[in-house]
């Protein structure tokens, strides 16, 4: 027979069917999330709100009963220095780790290695958050006289932490896409283990070195609960890190329970949502971008 | 009476529990193209590898006997490999530039030996420019020094590989087929090139191919099952082979 049966042919359809729509529910949830976000506030974005004020103000007054004020600038700058730190902590011992994991490591060892950078990344950020809290604040303030430990470093320091499994994990797989012969043409021309990796590994990988450093970015970015419960929660331009300040997401998380469904207030907060969907969307959209680099060359 | 760049001496080599080297003793000859030919698996990669010491890459490897590279034991505890390296160079089987510009991976070796400062831009120019005559490449190539040299053409590769090299002086260079990823256009190049080197360094070639040997060598050596079976003038190996399994593997009985 060189028929197939109906049975096969229409059992063959279905399931392709339902393949086709897990491939295409991923587009839609993040069409359907942004959508939602969206509406909920685009009535005050589009009428009431001055977006130049709310870009360029640092006067985070949502509450006040003569003067509401939305500038966002304080709270901007409270995710921006908590990122910054924690990449200035997170890039180097990251990209150290991936280059000892992928280069100096036995295969027993890396195997440890892997199992352990694996579970780091699996630790809730609530529990992240425990640990600014208690350990980090004691050891602040004992450490540098201040009068409260939570703060920009502290905030820094855990999100540091939680960015840098993300670094090693995709660092690694970077280091490992360079072909061994490069490694072996560069080591029979006399370079040292050294040399191999800054002369040749380096440049032939920092596509997807790049790229992890940018997928911990977007993870720092992003991350709420740990920055909510380590950086002291207090609107403010930090003058140095140990300065308490408040990011985008602590103050959506902190407030949206209390504003009133509806109001100005609520409205904001979703717009500042639809402010950090755009930070990360860019984020992401650049570490695309230099992976596709990579497959290109 | 020649003098020779390679001794060995009762060489003996095992990836962990198996042997692939056995009481080897061969000298070659300074100054010439000497090919190592045999089935696959005999041990000329082997071999031609733990003549700068690249087969430790693998670890899990262990050597008993003497190798003298240029009068020197490359297995003393005072040897470094770096300086071996610089004095044995090697072709691999495919070509393998680094993925960096050509003008690049001409200087690499002499970046990677010399401090930061001491190479002048006037000088490495020159350098690169020579290299890449010797291999036949700097009319092709001259205004191509930026390009990135992993996207040449194989033949081009290859004799890149061969140029990188040369900035470094060595005496020896290692080739393990060399030919075998080109066409036969690029072989012949490559071969010409080969013949061209031959007296200002001592050349060791691996090859598959009989009649390359015969083309480009001077000396041939034969090698079975981790052994050396015979060792003279290729010429000679060739018409009137002294040990039976040379003449069968010569006349293709097995291979």
């Amino acid at each position: 027979m060189i028929n197939r049966s109906r049975l096969e042919s229409v059992t063959e359809r279905i399931i392709e069917g339902i393949i086709r729509f897990c491939g295409f529910s991923a587009i839609l949830f993040v069409f359907g999330i942004f959508f939602f976000v969206f509406r909920e506030g685009s009535g005050f974005l589009f009428s009431g709100l001055d977006i130049g004020q709310f870009l360029t103000s640092p006067e985070w007054f949502p509450t006040s009963v003569s003067n509401k004020r939305y500038g966002v600038l304080a709270l901007l700058a409270g995710t921006a220095s908590v990122t910054a730190l924690s990449m200035a902590i997170a890039v180097p011992f990251g990209l150290g780790a991936a280059i000892f994991v992928s280069e100096f490591c036995g295969p027993k060892l890396k195997e440890t290695f892997k199992i352990v950078i694996e579970l780091l990344a699996a630790i809730p950020s609530v529990v992240w958050g425990f640990i600014g809290l208690t350990v980090m604040n004691g050891v602040i303030i004992d450490l540098f006289d201040a009068p409260i430990g939570l703060t920009v470093l502290n905030g820094g320091i855990i999100l540091a932490l939680m960015s840098v499994p993300i670094i090693v994990s995709i660092g690694e797989d970077a280091l490992k896409a360079v072909p061994d012969s490069y490694r072996e043409a560069a080591e029979a021309l006399g370079a040292t283990r050294w040399q191999v990796i800054y002369r040749v590994l380096l440049p032939a990988g920092k596509n997807g070195l790049l790229a992890a450093v940018l997928l911990g970015i977007g993870r720092a970015v992003g991350e709420t609960m740990a920055v909510l419960m380590a950086t002291g929660h207090s609107v403010q331009f930090p003058s140095n890190i140990l300065d308490s300040v408040r990011t985008l997401t602590a103050t959506i998380a902190a407030e949206l329970g209390e504003a009133p469904v509806g109001s100005d207030h609520y409205q904001v907060l979703f717009i500042i949502g639809i402010l950090l969907f755009t930070i990360t969307f860019i984020v992401n959209l650049a570490s695309d971008l230099v992976v596709k680099g990579i497959r290109n060359k | 009476m020649s003098t020779y760049s390679i001794q060995t001496e009762r060489l003996n080599l095992w990836y962990g529990d198996f042997q692939a080297l056995i009481n080897v003793s061969v000298d070659v000859v300074d100054g010439i193209i000497t090919s190592l030919i045999g089935p696959s698996g005999c041990g000329k990669t082997t071999l031609l590898r733990s003549f700068n010491r690249v087969n430790e890459r693998y670890g899990n490897v262990t050597t008993t006997g003497e190798i003298k590279v240029l009068g020197k034991n490359i297995y003393d505890p005072d040897v470094s490999l770096p300086e071996l390296r610089k004095s044995v160079g090697m072709v691999f089987q495919r070509p393998n530039p680094l993925p960096i510009s050509v003008y690049e991976n001409v200087v690499f070796g002499l970046r990677v030996h010399s401090s930061r400062t001491s190479l002048k831009k006037s000088e490495s120019d020159e350098i690169v420019e020579k290299s890449l005559r010797e291999v036949f490449l700097w009319d092709d190539l001259k205004d191509k020094l930026k390009v990135r040299a992993t996207t040449l053409q194989l033949e081009q590769q290859q004799k890149l590989c061969i140029a990188r090299l040369l900035p470094l002086k060595p005496q020896v260079i290692l080739m393990d087929e060399p030919c075998s990823a080109l066409d036969a256009e690029a072989t012949r190049a490559v071969e010409e090139l080969m013949v061209s080197l031959v007296g200002r360094y001592t050349i060791l070639i691996v090859t598959h191919n009989m009649a390359q040997a015969r083309r480009v060598s001077k000396e041939c050596i034969f090698m079975l099952l981790g052994e050396i079976m015979e060792h003279s003038r290729t010429k000679d190996l060739f018409i009137t082979p002294q040990n039976p399994k040379t003449a069968e593997y010569i006349e293709g009985r097995y291979g």
